[in-house]
């Protein structure tokens, strides 16, 4: 394998394009098409007879018949090591501000700019001696990246144990330097860098064992953590029609859950967003850290706009950067937005190869494609004993708002949680717009068991009341279902909802909602006297009214305390004695 | 280099297929027949064979015709000329004035770098209150007209782009009646906003080729004009002859459908569109309106639902009115905070009391007593309905909320509207004025 391997261009048809070979090739080699000055980096996908088809991973205008193709022998890769956090990246690993300073406003074709920066100097510690034995994925020392240790691991991809021969002293090296040396049984060396290259669509398996995830992820959203939670290591998704608040939650989520890094991919969605996330995060400070948000994150970033075959590949860069970091013993929490665009491109794609289409014309292996996604998550031990964590959140975009459609049922049949928004909700402004009625868990929550179940319950028995109501009228409703309804209301309005654009009430700690859920489940086991249905109505509105005014006064605050005794002075004036 | 090409071995649709070598891939070339030239764009390439599709159709198109390959993708010109002048869907003059090639352009250029872009932050005034006061229109925001055939949405597209306050107005036709034409013509020149208006018209009876091109073509000169600090409002209509001219062209090179006969990438082709509204750090700005009709009034079709997935928002146009549910600006809160302090007040408060109306219209029509509150907000509807919802009604921003003072005060007293004291101490009309809407 001195020479490149070559092969020629004879169909192009959008992004895929035909090439005949004559030396081997590799299902999911890289291969870039020699175009005038330009080299379109592609991936094959398909080979039959000398026939290799590989989608493009740009726009394929001008190409011609007969244009020469380089094939690399790699599948493709992304560079993990120190420089990733706070970056913006595209769904080839691209940094765009890079980007943006070589090329200006545009997205120049075939401008392909190394992940991370080959001068910038990392203090680098070591933290093996010479002589010890190590294997893939062991920590040989770390450099301090933003708020993080960031270790420097023996490369993920070799097998089997090795000394280490030499290994450097505290220094200042930048990722091309190697900082230690190792060598396996027969003594061949290998040189360990800062940084390693990782094929994107393999999971990295450097772990003793993946563990049950039973930690639950606090997300500090109410309605999730205490109804529908997640798990540290467990998988989520969002589906819901446009309009009824997806991403805003999403983006909620990536600033108060409680994790260490936060790796989001915006795949084919809307640039505008990324632009607010891109623009605000180093802005906002993360109140547990006291940094700017922006130095937790990694944003990987193809809008719909940009390359489909790219869109393809930037969930999984997303989640191999995911993957490393939890290497590193951190809690990761990977969103992506949306999966539909995914799936989409996948179908793109299947539709030019001319495979035979499954359900709304999507591959037969789109369900087997998200369920191994998904499965990528999940809790690890590292070999030195220590947690790590990937969870991933979708966002869904079913066609017409209709959940029956393929990609939201695959991704029911793999997800630990379901969080389904819907349009009523957002309609009648009842953010989170997560509809409880549909939604669920597999997962435990910090809730008591038998409160949350209360909490469900009354859920359930407040909408029978209201369509009940629908037929036959307030007048024909009992006084004890009127106020079973109202409970119901009540416990939407004062816990469910919460205030985005309330500093205090768009985040709840997890001492706080089970305080406060203690409390509301209390009222709901109570039994109140009212002579009326008015006097019922006008009760509750109060409470609703003291509720909201407690769910905005900081945690443990002299207000809250205030607040709370006037709650309780109100609730007395209606408790049935005894 | 130019040389012409006889073997046409296949003709399918509006698409041929012409054996021919060192041909670039969307390419263009000139086909020509006895009954003229046309323009075709490459649109696949298998070995020797070139798949065209031609804009003008392949009526009349012979085997024996000659096909010569232009060495460029499609290119529109840009720049001052064209200001002012109406073109058809490949670029050539519809109004006797001389065909242009300057500046020339590539159509359907790469993305913006998404870094490069920033956070819309600048109101377009439009003089509709429907839209000013509670679907404030930003800078850059991508925005579909969700309507069904028959209603007006021509009509609201051009009055806004007649009062918009924008530098240039860009105007796509596709698939438009000819009298819709004229009429945006007329309009324009009435109001004397051609001079700064460009229009790239596809009637009816163009061919379906051309319809797909008017987009592209349309943002390229948007896109130039925009970095050159220009701030562009692109109006597209009827988006959905697009997308149809999309199936069309799908079907044709047997792509397999995946939603109702639409291809696979219908999100993609669109977005591919959409996304080119933009607010350049450091340059000018586009703005995209589009007229969506939605098939049966269905917003679950794949065009409106794709659409929607796109776009930041979008207008209801049903009955003849901008609805007020539905309706959504997803970047109003951007800039409706600084216009002037009560204008979120009267935003929301206006359309919490039009929402009780429809239900107290609801109970009204079910024949329950309508207590003293139902006969106010009866009387509210209707000065809310004949005087900010009715498209006739055209005016400032600061007008409008006045005029929303105005109507609460004729119908409630402060404290029913729920707005905050201080706001009503401000702004609550005084009875001396006397200025009523309920005469």
């Amino acid at each position: 394998m001195t020479a490149p391997r070559k092969g020629r261009v004879t169909k192009i048809s959008g992004n895929m394009v035909t090439v005949r070979f004559d030396s081997p090739v590799m299902q999911n080699e890289v291969a870039y098409i020699l175009h005038g000055a330009e080299r379109l980096k592609s991936e094959i996908i398909r080979v039959r007879n000398n026939l290799a088809e590989m989608q493009v991973y740009e726009a394929t205008s001008c190409l011609k018949i007969g244009e020469e193709v380089e094939f690399t022998g790699e599948l493709l890769s992304v560079e993990l090591g120190p420089g990733m956090l706070g970056q913006i990246f595209d769904g080839l690993q691209n940094p765009l501000p890079e980007v943006a300073r070589q090329c200006g406003f545009f997205l120049k074709r075939g401008v392909y700019i190394k992940a991370l920066s080959d001068t910038e100097v990392w203090d680098f510690t070591p933290l093996v001696k010479t002589g010890d034995t190590v294997r893939a994925g062991d920590k040989i020392g770390f450099v301090q990246e933003k708020i993080f240790r960031h270790y420097c691991m023996v490369p993920f991809s070799l097998r089997g144990s090795f000394e280490v021969v030499s290994v450097e002293n505290d220094g200042r090296f930048t990722i091309r330097q190697a900082v230690a040396q190792i060598k396996d049984p027969n003594g061949r060396m290998y040189p360990v860098f800062l940084s390693q290259h990782w094929p994107v669509k393999i999971p990295i398996r450097s772990y003793a064992e993946k563990l049950k995830p039973d930690k639950p992820l606090v997300t500090r959203m109410r309605l999730i953590d205490s109804l529908f939670p997640v798990a540290r290591g467990g998988t989520y998704c969002i589906p819901g029609p446009f309009g009824a608040g997806k991403t805003v939650l999403q983006q909620l989520t990536s600033r108060h859950a409680e994790v260490d890094v936060v790796v989001i991919a915006a795949c084919g969605e809307r640039a505008g967003e990324v632009v607010e996330t891109i623009k605000t995060f180093p802005t906002l400070t993360d109140p547990r850290t006291n940094h700017p948000l922006s130095d937790r994150t990694v944003i990987i970033c193809n809008t719909s706009s940009m390359p489909v075959a790219a869109r393809e590949s930037s969930v999984y860069t997303a989640v191999t950067i995911a993957e490393y970091y939890r290497q590193m013993g951190l809690h990761v929490l990977l969103l992506a937005d949306s999966t539909s665009r995914w799936a989409q491109a996948m179908r793109e794609m299947s539709g030019r190869l001319e495979e035979i289409p499954g359900e709304e014309a999507f591959p037969a292996y789109l369900e087997s494609r998200i369920a191994s996604f998904y499965e990528r998550a999940g809790v690890v031990r590292l070999h030195d004993g220590s947690t790590g964590s990937v969870t991933i959140g979708g966002a869904v975009s079913p066609a017409g708002g209709n959940f029956e459609e393929p990609v939201t049922q695959a991704t029911l049949k793999v997800v630990g949680a379901f969080h389904g928004l819907s349009r009523s909700r957002s309609d009648a402004r009842r953010y989170p717009a997560i509809d409880p009625l549909i939604s669920w868990s597999k997962y435990k929550s910090f809730i008591d068991e038998k409160q949350k179940e209360r909490g469900h319950g009354i859920l359930r028995k407040g909408f029978d009341i209201v369509q009940m109501m629908k037929v036959v009228g307030e007048e024909g409703t009992s006084l004890s279902d009127y106020v079973d309804y109202l409970k119901a209301e009540f416990f939407d309005f004062v816990y469910l909802q919460q205030n985005a654009f309330d500093t205090v009430d768009e985040a709840t700690p997890k001492e706080r909602q089970i305080y406060v859920f203690d409390f509301i489940y209390r009222i709901l086991e109570s039994e109140f006297i009212f002579e009326n249905k008015d006097a019922a109505l006008h009760f509750f509105q109060l409470l609703r009214q003291l509720f909201k005014g407690w769910n905005s006064s900081p945690w443990q605050s002299e207000e809250f305390e205030k607040t709370e005794k006037e709650i309780r002075v109100h609730l007395l004036e209606r408790l049935k004695k005894g | 280099m130019q040389k012409l090409y006889t073997n046409i071995i296949q003709i399918v649709g509006d698409v041929i297929t012409v054996e021919a070598e060192n041909v670039g891939n969307t390419e263009m070339a000139q086909v020509i027949t006895r009954r003229g030239t046309s323009l075709a764009q490459v649109i696949r390439l298998d070995g020797k064979k070139v798949f065209l599709q031609v804009f003008a159709g392949s009526r009349g198109i012979s085997t024996g015709d000659k096909v010569k390959f232009l060495g460029h993708p499609m290119r529109v010109a840009t720049g001052a000329s064209l200001l002012g002048r109406i073109f058809n869907g490949s670029g050539l003059p519809l109004d006797n004035g001389p065909a242009l090639y300057d500046n020339l352009v590539k159509i359907g250029g790469p993305p913006v770098n998404p870094v490069k872009r920033i956070i819309p932050n600048k109101m377009i005034r439009t003089g509709i209150p429907m839209i000013d006061v509670f679907n404030s229109l930003v800078e850059s925001q991508k925005l579909p007209v969700f309507s069904i055939a028959g209603e007006p949405y021509n009509e609201l597209l051009a009055s806004i782009a007649t009062q918009a306050e924008v530098d240039i107005i860009i105007l796509g036709g596709m698939g438009l009646k000819y009298d819709d034409y004229l009429f945006f013509r007329d309009t324009l020149e009435e109001h004397g906003a051609l001079s700064h208006s460009i229009v790239f018209m596809h009637t009816a009876a163009d061919p379906v080729v051309e319809c797909l091109l008017v987009p592209d073509i349309s943002l390229a000169v948007a896109e130039n004009y925009a970095l050159e600090g220009k701030r562009v409002l692109v109006l597209l209509t009827d988006m959905s002859n697009f997308c149809d001219a999309l199936k069309e062209i799908a079907i044709t090179m047997q792509q397999i459908p995946s939603n109702r006969g639409y291809p696979g990438d219908l999100y993609s082709q669109l977005a591919a569109r959409y996304e080119k509204a933009v607010d350049f750090d450091t340059a000018g700005s586009i703005t995209i309106l589009a007229a969506t009709t939605m098939p049966g009034d269905d917003v679950t079709h794949p065009i409106p639902d794709n659409t929607g997935y796109i776009t930041e928002g979008q207008f209801y146009l049903k009955n003849g009115v901008i609805e007020p549910f539905g309706s959504l600006s997803r970047l109003k809160q951007q800039v409706n905070a600084k216009t002037r302090d009560d204008h979120r007040t009267i935003m929301d408060t206006m359309i919490q009391l039009f929402a009780d109306y429809r239900e107290t219209q609801e109970k009204q029509a079910m024949g329950f007593q309508m207590s003293s509150w139902d006969m106010k907000l009866l009387k509210y509807g209707k000065l809310f309905e004949d005087n900010m919802m009715s498209l006739r009604v055209n005016v400032p921003l600061e007008k409008a909320l006045d005029r929303g003072w105005d109507i609460l005060h004729d119908c409630f007293s402060p404290e029913e509207t729920g707005i905050k004291k201080s706001m009503t101490d401000k702004y609550w009309p005084d009875n001396n004025e006397n200025k009523t809407y309920s005469g």
